[in-house]
């Protein structure tokens, strides 16, 4: 979306002359509008969980972390993500390098496809799955047969996660491999290096930070992911309970320290991608360049 | 697409040195094929077995279709409110310089990285009668928690960042030159702005809306916390496939999920068309 070259580097000048910039006035009305409403929708929000979540001090905090069911649930979490971004890690790569290295037919149309579950309803991205395994399916008397659980059990889990998280890496890397053109690697060919070197010691060295970007992106998406994960994943306290179902759950019995706890250990979760983030588009925007703006 | 017409020595792809096409493109089309394509083709056919009457039956529920104006309405008023805000910040962070600027620029990503689940109790515990801002709209009259307005109230959050990150690198490539232009002709800044600046900005804020938009509509998360769920005021359509699949009638839940997507790719398929035509008259 955003080619560097596009950006003079003396964009922004810093003594405009009043005929290209607006009066203080109109200025100040802007600016307060825009922290205004920055600080009512998203720093108010964000303030009141870490709030409600040491509303009874620490240790009633601790405390609500320290129970079996929510470190359950956290290990569940952890462990949903651990499978589920790698597999779409691989995918990333592999449908970028496709899709970057190479001239094909469709190719518009695989980007198409790929940016498909953006458009989902997540609670879809869970029922597509409930459908096909679910007990009124055609593979679900096949499964029960063999004892195959998928529905309310990690397989659906990970599998409603990979399905909502899918598009994160591939779309980081699409635009940043195709930027950067296929010159480096056809020098390392010719240079005698096979396919596997090439890509290990020329186009991953490349990537590796709009790499780390996506998989941030996707990481905090799988650990976050509530919609779908809630349909497929039967609400099993201690079993299939990620953290964000488990927060809804503490919610609804009105156990408020509980559930802003758990809903501050991901909140945090979510300040360190954020920080992460700015980080990476700080120190390496140039490397990340053409995957600003989603 | 790029099919592009058969020409003599049509090929699938154009000869490249470098290796692993089939690799990579085998193994990409078959994880898209078993993770997105044979799930999602599995919806439509489940709701295409059901037979039009049956279909047409829970299409036309009063509950359905309540529940799909619920979703559609509120997500329509939110990115309205998102575009307005959302270009305004935009303008803010690319135009002006203070102090705290990067940490407001990092700030706006939050709803991509909160869990949803987090907005929503956090966004209720504030607009319930006794939070903070809901103790300051109730003497005023205005209840937003357990209504119609805590679900715009939570789809402006979701939607945010979506125009905000569209907008923003459009502004940042706007040539000053054109402005400097507009002012030596002598147009005000307030002509510059609406009538020069402005339609270049259209086609990103049309995009802005579409994304924020389709998100709002399939919104789950931060929604069901807020909104009080209560069936044809303030239910939305993804609660209500969750109620139905709840009850076993996965009819019902189908078909509300397929009209759900037809009507999103319609959408979608409209403001494609707005955008292209923006970027005719105005590109």
């Amino acid at each position: 979306m955003a080619d560097p070259e596009l950006y003079p580097a003396d964009i922004h000048h810093e003594h405009a002359s009043l005929a290209v910039t607006e009066r203080p006035l109109a200025r100040a009305a802007l600016m307060l509008l825009a922290f205004g409403f920055l600080a009512i929708f998203l720093l108010l929000p964000l303030v009141v969980v870490f709030e409600q979540a040491f509303s009874r001090g620490i240790g009633a905090f601790l405390g609500a972390i320290n129970e079996h069911d929510t470190i359950a649930a956290i290990k569940l979490t952890l462990l949903v993500a651990v499978i589920s971004v790698p597999l779409n890690l691989v995918f990333g790569v592999a449908a970028a390098w496709a899709i970057a290295k190479f001239e094909f037919k469709g190719k518009a149309f695989l980007i198409t496809l790929i940016d498909l579950p953006f458009s989902v309803s997540p609670v879809i991205s869970g029922l597509v799955y409930v459908l096909l395994f679910g007990a009124s399916s055609l593979l679900g008397p096949w499964l029960k047969l063999h004892g195959i659980v998928i529905l309310f059990a990690v397989p659906g889990i990970v599998l409603a996660t990979v399905f909502v998280t899918f598009p994160f890496v591939a779309r980081e890397l699409i635009p940043l491999m195709q930027e950067q053109g296929t010159g480096d690697e056809e020098a390392a060919l010719s240079l005698g290096a096979n396919g596997w070197q090439t890509f290990w010691h020329v186009t991953l060295p490349n990537i590796k930070w709009g790499l780390l970007y996506g998989v941030l992106l996707c990481n905090a998406r799988a650990m976050g992911e509530f919609g779908a994960v809630s349909v497929v994943s039967g609400h099993i306290r201690g079993l299939t309970n990620t953290m964000p179902l488990h927060v809804e759950i503490l919610y609804n019995e009105y156990n408020a320290v509980g559930a802003f706890a758990v809903a501050s250990v991901l909140a945090g979760l979510a300040l360190v991608t954020l920080v992460l983030k700015t980080l990476l588009e700080l120190r390496y925007g140039a490397e990340i360049a053409a995957t600003r703006g989603h | 697409m790029t099919t592009a017409p058969a020409k003599a020595g049509w090929r699938f792809r154009q000869p490249s040195v470098i290796p692993g096409f089939g690799l990579t493109l085998g193994f990409s089309l078959a994880y898209l094929t078993l993770i997105i394509l044979i799930p999602l083709s599995g919806l439509v056919w489940r709701s295409a077995s059901l037979g039009w009457s049956d279909f047409w039956a829970i299409a036309t529920d009063r509950r359905t279709v309540k529940a799909l104006e619920i979703s559609f309405g509120t997500a329509f008023i939110a990115a309205s409110i998102n575009v307005v805000f959302g270009t305004i910040v935009a303008w803010v962070l690319v135009r002006y310089r203070f102090p705290g600027r990067r940490v407001i620029d990092a700030m706006v990503d939050l709803p991509f990285a909160l869990p949803t689940a987090v907005a929503g109790i956090a966004l209720t515990t504030l607009y319930s009668p006794k939070g903070w801002m809901g103790a300051l709209l109730a003497p005023l009259g205005i209840k937003v928690a357990y209504t119609p307005l805590g679900i715009v109230i939570a789809l402006v959050f979701i939607g945010l960042p979506f125009v905000v990150r569209t907008v923003q690198p459009i502004i940042e490539e706007i040539d000053k030159e054109v402005e400097e232009a507009a002012a030596t002709l002598g147009a005000n800044r307030f002509q510059t702005i609406f009538l020069v600046l402005f339609p270049g900005l259209a086609p990103a804020v049309v995009t802005g809306f579409a994304l924020a938009f389709a998100r709002g509509v399939g919104e789950y998360g931060s929604v069901i916390f807020i909104a009080g769920n209560l069936p044809y005021i303030s239910e939305i359509a993804p609660l209500l496939i969750v109620i139905r699949l709840e009850e076993y009638d996965y009819a019902a839940a189908t078909a509300i999920a397929t009209i759900m997507l037809a009507l999103s790719f319609a959408m979608l398929l409209v403001i494609n068309l707005i955008q292209s035509w923006t970027r005719k008259r105005y590109g």
